[in-house]
């Protein structure tokens, strides 16, 4: 087990490392630079720009350059906010999006689950299509509509909640909900699906046959199974959570990770997207690796070597 | 209490199921008895009713899609339909057990046997912790599990399929129940396997003095273990008798043709093993005669268009078959 686990953070380094490299051949491959804007350089200008960062250089030597600079955890400056280190950009704007992406996460993982254990249990009832119908609703309508629609209805209208902006835990619930609502919804229909697949086998019905009630049968019996879809599902969810959605922030006017990474790649701002790039896949990889790790405490049929 | 030894009574039940192809009827008249003490085996090719039969006595018909629609399952003078839920869970697992066909797929996969032994117990005889985890391992050191006290904490994946059996047959036998279901307990085991299976029910029934309800539909299996047969046929029984009486002198051709089927020791090797022709019929589509005439190498033309009566050879001995009598004196 604890073999596995550090063959397996092992492994994340090179990993990330391949996702940078990827990244920066791509920015490279893409027409357009950072310094450009719509009115064209004097030549003189732009031959020193271009020798301040190094890009009159081989490509090879550039790349060798920024590698041994990241292998070192460094990211150098952005290029945009002239004179402020990747990692401090990072390190600022990340607890905007993981507040709200770890709130999104409890609320959907409370809802989404007992709404799934309880619709498969009531199969067929009211609840059951009640809940359905509402999550298939959940899962068509994008946040960049649900988030507006709250803010119309809770903040415009109501005057019960800030439309937007940090501040306070009352400015976090409509985001956290719009951020949320999907994963609810998902949630919900795959913990009814395992459920429901696992209520129909053979060890249920050993479990019924021994006079348990349905409760144990289902909380004690049935939970361990038909929970294990979903798990696979929450890992990456909560990484993509974590990373912030663009959507939500932008609605939201929230100065999270997500706002930061489009106006870098917008900006060209090479540095800052190959951090942000290499410190989101970092934390999926980690989320991944968490979610194999709790296959092994709820199968015991599953052995890490 | 009852006064004339009658542990369970099925009459005429009836269990349906609603599916798309329209109402399968599963089981359609089932009558039996079983005395205290007494083992009755229930024979049929798959798909006849033997299962839903038995999950109709525990009341563990999945509703929706089935329903018991009509007749008595009297459980030592109760009225077992006539129960609420929550009195069919006190005799569930305590007064009548049941062990499944596949050993591999009926213990739970994520819980220590030691757990799901001792659920039963802590459950119907109040068990604490302590008492319901001596007594697991004293259950599985009855079905013969050698290093019981290091393999009570074990999961199912650790265990062979017949070791797994017997930890099912311990669970079952866990509440000292007085009538054990055991549907096809060796189908999926290795025949040596097997054998040791059948002489493990068939040794603690004697032990314990339990009345059991043995599904097969290997009539070999129930040759040596069985007091009384009842043959089923696309939800029917075709022919009852007690066992001596029914491998000697079949009256119906379906069970003649079940016979033909058991490989017997002066069996050649490689000769191939009689086959009854054909398929059992769909339980949905059932054709206005007898169900198995279309197998049968004895039908004739009243087979196909009138129901067959249920006629009685004896007391003990009833088939349902238009040519009952002849059959029967044929042998
Ligand atoms: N849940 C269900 N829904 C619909 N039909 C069912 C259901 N359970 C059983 N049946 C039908 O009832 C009939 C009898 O099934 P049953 O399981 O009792 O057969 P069996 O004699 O036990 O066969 P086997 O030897 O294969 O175990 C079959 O036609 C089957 O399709
Ligand atoms: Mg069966």
């Amino acid at each position: 087990m604890l073999s596995f686990i550090l063959r397996r953070l092992l492994l994340i380094i090179p990993m990330a490392l391949l996702v940078v490299t990827v990244t920066w051949g791509l920015i490279r491959i893409a027409p357009g630079n950072f310094y450009i804007s719509e009115r064209a350089l004097p030549e003189a200008v732009e031959r020193n720009i271009r020798e301040k960062y190094g890009l009159d250089r081989p490509w090879y030597v550039q790349y060798g350059k920024m590698m041994w600079n990241i292998v070192r955890g460094d990211f150098g400056n952005s290029l945009k906010y002239r004179g402020q280190p990747v990692n401090e950009i990072i390190r600022r704007h990340f607890p905007y999006s993981a507040t709200i992406g770890i709130l999104a996460y409890l609320l959907a993982l409370l809802v989404g689950l007992t709404t799934g254990i309880i619709a498969a249990l009531k199969q067929n009832s009211p609840f059951d299509y009640g809940s359905m119908a509402v999550s298939m609703l959940g899962l068509s309508v994008p946040n960049f509509v649900l988030g507006p629609l709250l803010v119309l209805v809770f903040a415009l209208w109501l005057f019960w909640l800030p439309p937007a902006r940090w501040g306070g835990i009352s400015s976090l619930i409509l985001p956290v909900i719009t951020l949320s609502a999907i994963y609810i919804a998902y949630l919900a229909r795959l913990t009814r699906a395992g459920m429901l697949e696992v209520m129909r086998s053979d060890y249920i019905r050993t479990a019924r046959a021994k006079g348990l009630d349905e409760k144990t049968v289902l909380l004690k019996h049935g939970l361990r199974g038909g929970i294990i879809p979903v798990v696979s599902f929450t890992g990456p969810a909560l990484a993509s959570l974590l990373a912030g959605t663009v959507v939500v922030e932008k609605v939201f006017a929230i100065p999270g990770l997500g706002n930061i990474f489009i106006q870098s790649v917008l900006n060209r701002d090479e540095p800052l997207i190959l951090g942000i790039v290499a410190f989101l896949s970092i934390l999926v990889m980690v989320f991944n690796l968490l979610v194999d790790i709790s296959y092994g405490f709820l199968d015991p049929r599953i052995r890490y070597d | 209490m009852n006064n004339n030894g009658t542990i369970l009574s099925v009459n005429d039940l009836k269990t349906y199921f609603q599916t798309e192809d329209g109402v399968v009827k599963a089981v359609d008249g089932i009558t039996f008895t079983l005395a205290k003490g007494e083992t009755l085996g229930i024979v049929g090719e798959s798909g006849s009713g033997k299962s839903v039969t038995n999950l109709s006595v525990m009341r563990l018909i999945p509703e929706p899609p089935g329903k018991i629609v009509g007749g008595d399952i009297i459980f030592d003078g109760t009225d077992v339909r006539a129960l609420s839920i929550d009195e069919v869970r006190k005799i569930r697992g305590k007064r009548i057990a049941m062990i499944f066909q596949d050993p591999m797929t009926s213990l739970n996969p994520f819980l220590k046997i030691s757990t799901q032994l001792m659920e039963v117990t802590q459950l119907h005889l109040g068990h604490t912790k302590q008492q319901a985890y001596e007594h697991a391992i004293k259950m599985l050191e009855t079905v013969g599990i050698p290093d019981a006290k290091s393999r009570v904490d074990g999961y199912p994946h650790e265990f062979s399929g017949g070791m797994r059996q017997r930890v099912m047959i311990a669970m079952a036998l866990s509440c000292d129940p007085e009538l054990l279901i055991a549907d096809e307990p060796t189908t999926a085991l290795d025949v040596t396997i097997q054998a040791q299976i059948l002489e493990l029910i068939k040794d603690l029934r004697e032990r314990m003095g339990t009345s059991v309800i043995l599904i097969t539909h290997d009539l070999g299996v129930v040759a040596g273990m069985t007091d009384k047969i009842i043959v089923m046929y696309a939800g029917k029984v075709f022919e009852q008798a007690p066992t001596k009486e029914l491998f000697e002198r079949p009256a119906n051709p379906y069970t003649k043709g079940l016979l033909k089927s058991v490989p017997d020791p002066a069996h050649e090797q490689g000769e191939p093993l009689y086959q009854i022709p054909g398929l059992p019929p769909d339980v949905a589509h059932l054709p206005p005669g007898c169900p198995f005439a279309e197998r049968c190498d004895r039908a004739e033309d009243i087979c196909r268009s009138e129901y067959p009566p249920f006629v009685e050879i004896n007391e003990n001995h009833h088939s349902l078959c238009h040519f009952a009598k002849e059959v029967y004196d044929g042998n």
